[in-house]
């Protein structure tokens, strides 16, 4: 594989960069593999990469319906974090954060990782008990947490809205130093690359139509470009995956659901924060290129549309406007949706399946984009060992039928009401 | 913006309306014995599928009824409603 290096970018600007290799190849799928990954997504793009680098095993297909990182991981707002309060989350999401840290050298492609930081606006005296409650149990878990008082805000960010006769006037917040922001369509080309380079074969445009299965194992699966055999079958289709479920004659703790985002038109420099409205839901950051990338809400009821409503966005924006007044003057340049795998309490599922060699890895709610290398890491490993790891023990599958749910925000089975 | 006919009260606007999830999904009887199963499936489980989904609405901003839906969760057509207490056909 050709490295990327500066050297490599103007050795290659002398041929007016005619000769670069591709980054991945186009394979024709073999009759059967070790392991078969469905999905061509982030987390499908690492997991594939985690079981040849941490785990040897490279006779993997990457199945894709499409074409990879055109779904979740091509359409998110891009925030990475780990300030949550329940030690399964913390300590999976901190141990990710290592690796976005990392990123970029270890996949020799520039991921654009920016720790800019996050700041939770809290709007009431309970709401700053709470955040104090969650920064304290980050801070036991070693994740940097900072209760911000009104004024250490208005450092931060003056032009949040900080007048005296507001609905929800901002009382402080809870910074996370180290959370931030990463280009990424480039997280996903990076995984797709190293994994390609190491023997993994990306097989887009090929839709999965049906499993073989007998006795309770997995045999193969049934694809638009014909049937390749597997011992082991990893499920990684977020959005898709109650689709696939039915094709197994699962049910699962999962519903659908449409999420929405839009970025302004491109404005000089004003945010160099991720912030988010502690009264409602919504988050915004400015991107390199200059617009302001926002999201909120849910659109509230099923959905395979990957295409948004208008009601749920003027809510959203109502919400980001009663923040920072100034965004009522933008243009709006983009808006689109995509479809959520909500699981009922909120947290992923990565976790066997009652199916000898079939494995699970969905419940990925708001929060996708920013687990993609743990969640690669663990589901590699749960696939490779045939067996969790205790990162990921407490996003088991059964958890709904034991009672040991994972409710970081207290919402229930309702996660779509938010 | 999804226009609902609400049985009560004609066609109006999705603002009026909340979502309450699928209709389909029955509580276990009162009184049986019932097993965890049973409650999860009744509490957590979903097929929640691309296509047609018979769904409960609440004129939340209106006449405050539940209502049941016919959506189509690909296209966002919406096929019958009925009343809370009318059965799916």
């Amino acid at each position: 594989m050709q490295k990327y290096s500066v050297f490599s970018l103007v050795k290659n600007a002398l041929s007016n960069h005619q000769n670069w290799d591709l980054a991945w190849k186009d394979p024709t799928p073999k009759k059967e593999y070790d392991v078969v990954i469905i999905g061509g997504g982030g987390h499908g793009l690492a997991t594939a990469y985690y079981l040849a680098k941490e785990h040897n095993i490279t006779n993997v297909a990457i199945i894709e319906k499409g074409w990879i990182g055109g779904g979740n991981v091509g359409r998110n707002t891009t925030i990475i974090r780990s300030n949550y309060m329940h030690d399964d989350n913390a300590l999976f999401s901190e141990f990710g954060m290592d690796l976005w840290r990392r990123m970029s050298q270890d996949l020799n492609y520039n991921v654009m990782f920016s720790p800019r930081g996050i700041i939770n606006l809290a709007h009431s005296d309970a709401q700053m008990n709470t955040y104090a409650r969650r920064g304290n149990s980050m801070r036991l878990n070693g994740i940097d947490a900072v209760l911000l008082n009104r004024e250490e805000v208005k450092e931060i960010i003056p032009m949040a809205d900080f007048s005296e006769n507001v609905r929800f006037p901002i009382f402080g917040g809870l910074m996370q130093p180290s959370a931030g922001t990463a280009r990424h369509d480039a997280v996903a080309w990076g995984y797709a690359r190293q994994a390609d380079d190491m023997g993994v074969d990306i097989i887009q445009n090929c839709e999965v139509i049906g499993f073989d299965l007998s006795a309770g194992k997995i045999n193969g699966v049934r694809t638009s470009r014909g049937d390749i055999k597997a011992k082991k079958i990893g499920l990684c289709v977020a959005g898709s995956t109650n689709i696939l479920a039915e094709k197994l004659n699962m049910t699962l703790p999962i519903e659908t659901h449409l999420l929405q985002a839009c970025v302004s038109e491109p404005v000089k420099p004003v945010l160099d924060k991720v912030v988010t409205f502690g009264a409602g839901h919504f988050y915004i950051s400015q991107s390199d290129k200059g617009e302001m990338v926002m999201g909120g809400d849910l659109d509230g009821y099923n959905s395979y549309a990957q295409r948004g409503n208008l009601p749920t966005l003027q809510h959203v924006l109502t919400e980001g406007i009663a923040m920072m007044p100034f965004l009522s003057k933008l243009k709006m340049l983009r808006t689109w949706g995509g479809i959520m795998d909500m699981s009922m309490d909120g947290s992923p599922i990565i976790d066997k399946t009652h199916i000898e060699g079939l494995y699970l890895n969905c419940g990925w709610c708001y929060g996708g984009f920013k687990a993609t290398p743990a969640s690669g890491w663990t589901f590699a490993h749960t696939i490779a060992q045939d067996r969790v790891h205790e990162l990921n023990a407490g996003y088991s599958l059964n958890r709904f039928n034991t009672g040991h749910l994972l409710d970081e925000k207290g919402l229930g089975t309702k996660t779509w009401i938010s | 913006m999804l226009h609902i006919k609400c049985p009560h009260c004609g066609i109006r606007s999705q603002n009026e309306f909340s979502y309450g999830g699928d209709a389909t999904i029955k509580r276990p009887e009162l009184g049986k014995e019932i097993s965890d199963q049973d409650w999860d499936n009744f509490v957590y489980n979903r097929k929640s599928l691309r296509g047609k989904h018979w769904e409960l609405w609440q004129h939340l901003s209106g006449c405050r009824q539940w209502i049941k839906v016919q959506r189509d969760t690909a296209t966002h057509e919406i096929f019958k409603t009925l009343k809370a207490n009318e059965e799916i056909s």
